[in-house]
């Protein structure tokens, strides 16, 4: 399959601007951007989840840049949020936040990033996001009929400046090239053949 | 035995002899291990408080100081009474020390090793005559072959010819003997003082306003960042002491993520814990202290966009250190381990650098890693195959595809507590539902086969 550099421009977040995503693959999305960003990347995690990144599973050239910050609670992560989205080292912020976003959070969050010149990415359980954010993503992996794909379905449900669209996608989470897959390209897969 | 109090040394007991014969001579003699790093150290202090009287103090062996006080006795009212006041103040904390002023170092050395005293000018000769030869710093062999030859005092050594005497008992006997009677020049080299970064600063009337604390913070800190950019160091970790008029200290204490000496982002960094201060009736006194520092070679600020990004960053996990612990900010490392947990090592940010990742053949690996989680399974499958339905979470999921198993054994040299049940059959289960999980089964363990599945991460 070819690169398609047209399409991750329709993935890419819009800079200065705090995004968020939803979903069970909200996650692999967030890698995605994190991919495509060049700078230092943050990932804030609440100090007791349970998960954490596993550096060899990361997409290429994300491990070496990445940076965890595991506060220890709710408001310190916001806090932490709100501090990195100001630097200016900083390329992209993953937050999780537990708790839904309140307004005034969501445009604290808009108007740091906004100063810092950086991107954010809240990862947030479904329904918990805020009014003040740019776009909402939801995102879940999909099955697909071939082994060698990995698709993911990602959808707009809230955009700022745009309309909202659905993508089903192949992207095999190690490079930054994501492959759309056409509504209609079920129908030319040749048949498996029985064996 | 390494150091003796006079009652002891009036008993007969002498340095260098065996712990068991001074307690047969002395069976009430107290004794304690000495601890000559902490000895050296207290004469290191002795030596910075010994600064008062002269500028030019030295140490003088593991046990002494020597002091230059050319010009200087007469601030204290004269050659004895700057003796009687060192004599004071040191007996008053508890020392015993014993002291000599003459005119060469070597005679002074002497004489304060054996008695003490002042001798006056031009009477060093007449003074040490009385000394062993033991006392001019001399090796114990040539002491004793003096003595063989019926040479006891340095008297009788005075007025001898220096020729025969070099020939006989090598030339560093007439050096000492000649620095002695000051023949020889010998200077006193004070050692420089190992640099101490912490300023001070007393207010004329105390201040209580966060602005005023601030200010004088920055003060402080121009002077100290001043005194470590001479030393090439940078801070990294501060502490600014608050001292009430009451009495009471108040500290705040910032760690940096890397050496730094700008006194402009420091200051940003105590404005937190400053504003948490309770200043009570008035401060009257700060200190800074840079108690940790680092080398920092001068470099290059500002300029390219590269190095501002870095400081910005740096200054952003101080920010955050200072807050949360410098234990929340972390990086990961690559390690070589290929048990998943421990394929990779979080460190803290701030003290790690990053590295680059070697590259990685096998398995795919799950992006995200979380402790094993007990799948139960349902429906019948192939032994050792994934169960074709399970639950997760409380989600149900069917088996779509699973690749698989990759083997990992337990590191039998570490005794880890997850990893007892023996080996683990990795699968890599793509679901109808969509997820995408790293499942494992652990064949050794004897637990009831229907919990030997666990799910330990997501792939993208």
């Amino acid at each position: 399959m070819r690169c398609d550099l047209a399409s991750n421009a329709a993935f890419a977040l819009s800079r200065n601007r705090v995004h968020e995503a939803e979903g069970q693959g909200r996650r692999s999305f967030a890698l995605l951007q994190a991919a495509l960003h060049a700078d230092a990347l943050i990932w804030i995690i609440p100090g007791h989840a349970p998960h954490q990144p596993m550096l060899r599973g990361l997409p290429e050239g994300v491990g070496e840049r990445l940076h965890l910050i595991r506060p220890a609670n709710e408001t310190d992560l916001l806090w932490a949020t709100e501090e990195a989205l100001r630097s200016k080292g900083v390329g992209l912020v993953i937050a999780e936040p537990e708790r839904p976003l309140s307004l005034i959070a969501g445009r604290r969050l808009q108007l740091a990033a906004e100063a810092g010149r950086t991107t954010g990415l809240m990862l947030i359980r479904e329904g918990q996001g805020s009014n003040a954010a740019e776009t909402r993503w939801h995102c879940a992996p999909i099955a697909s009929e071939r082994r060698d794909s990995t698709l993911h379905h990602w959808k707009l449900i809230k955009n700022k400046k745009g309309t909202l669209t659905t993508w089903t996608v192949h992207w095999n989470g190690k490079t930054t090239a994501v492959h759309p897959v056409s509504a209609a390209g079920e129908r030319h897969q040749p048949a498996e053949t029985s064996r | 035995m390494h150091c003796l109090n006079l009652v002891a040394e009036t008993r007969g007991l002498h340095p260098g002899m065996a712990a068991a014969d001074a307690r047969a001579i002395c069976p009430e003699l107290i004794t304690r291990p000495a601890d000559l790093a902490q000895g050296a150290a207290a004469l290191a202090g002795l030596r910075r408080w010994m600064v008062r009287y002269s500028p030019m103090v030295a140490r003088d062996g593991s046990d002494g100081l020597i002091a230059d006080i050319s010009g200087v006795p007469h601030l204290f009212g004269g050659e004895a009474e700057m003796r009687a006041d060192i004599h004071a103040r040191l007996e008053r904390v508890g020392l015993t020390l014993s002291s000599a002023i003459a005119e060469t170092r070597g005679a002074a050395q002497a004489l304060a090793r054996h008695g003490g005293g002042i001798l006056p000018e031009s009477a060093v000769k007449e003074g040490i005559a009385g000394l062993p030869v033991s006392a001019l710093r001399i090796g114990s062999d040539v002491a004793q072959g003096l003595a063989w030859v019926g040479l006891n005092r340095i008297g009788d050594l005075a007025d001898l010819p220096r020729a025969p005497l070099a020939r006989r008992f090598g030339p560093g006997l007439v050096l000492r003997l000649d620095q002695a009677l000051g023949l020889q020049s010998e200077p006193v080299a004070p050692e420089a003082d190992a640099p101490y970064f912490g300023v001070r600063m007393t207010m004329p009337d105390p201040i209580g306003l966060e602005a005023d604390v601030m200010s004088g913070l920055s003060r402080l800190l121009a002077r100290l960042c001043g005194t470590l950019g001479q030393h090439h160091r940078g801070a990294r970790r501060l502490r600014l002491e608050l001292h009430r008029v009451d009495r009471e200290t108040v500290q705040v204490e910032i760690g940096l993520a890397r050496p730094m000496r700008d006194p402009e982002r420091i200051a940003a960094l105590f404005k937190k814990g400053v504003s948490e201060v309770e200043a009570g009736f008035g401060i009257e006194a700060m200190r800074l202290v840079a108690h940790v520092t680092e080398d920092l070679q001068p470099e290059q600020i500002g300029g390219p966009r590269t190095i501002t990004r870095e400081d910005a960053l740096a200054d952003l996990f101080s920010r955050l250190g200072n807050r949360l612990g410098f234990d929340r900010v972390l990086r990961l490392l690559p390690a070589t381990s290929k048990i998943p947990e421990r394929s990779f090592l979080v460190a803290p940010a701030a003290y790690s650098a990053a590295e680059q990742q070697p590259p990685y053949r096998g398995p795919d690996r799950p992006i995200i890693l979380f402790p094993p989680e007990p799948v139960t399974t349902k429906g019948m499958s192939q032994p050792g195959h994934p169960p074709a339905r399970f639950a997760w979470r409380r989600m149900s999921f069917t088996t779509l595809r699973a690749d698989g198993p990759e083997r990992i054994a337990p590191e039998w040299w570490f005794d880890d507590p997850a990893w007892r049940s023996g080996l683990r059959d990795y699968w890599r289960v793509e679901t109808r539902e969509g997820a995408r999980l790293w499942l494992f089964h652990t064949p050794q363990s004897p637990a009831w086969p229907a919990q030997s599945w666990f799910a330990q991460g997501e792939f993208a």
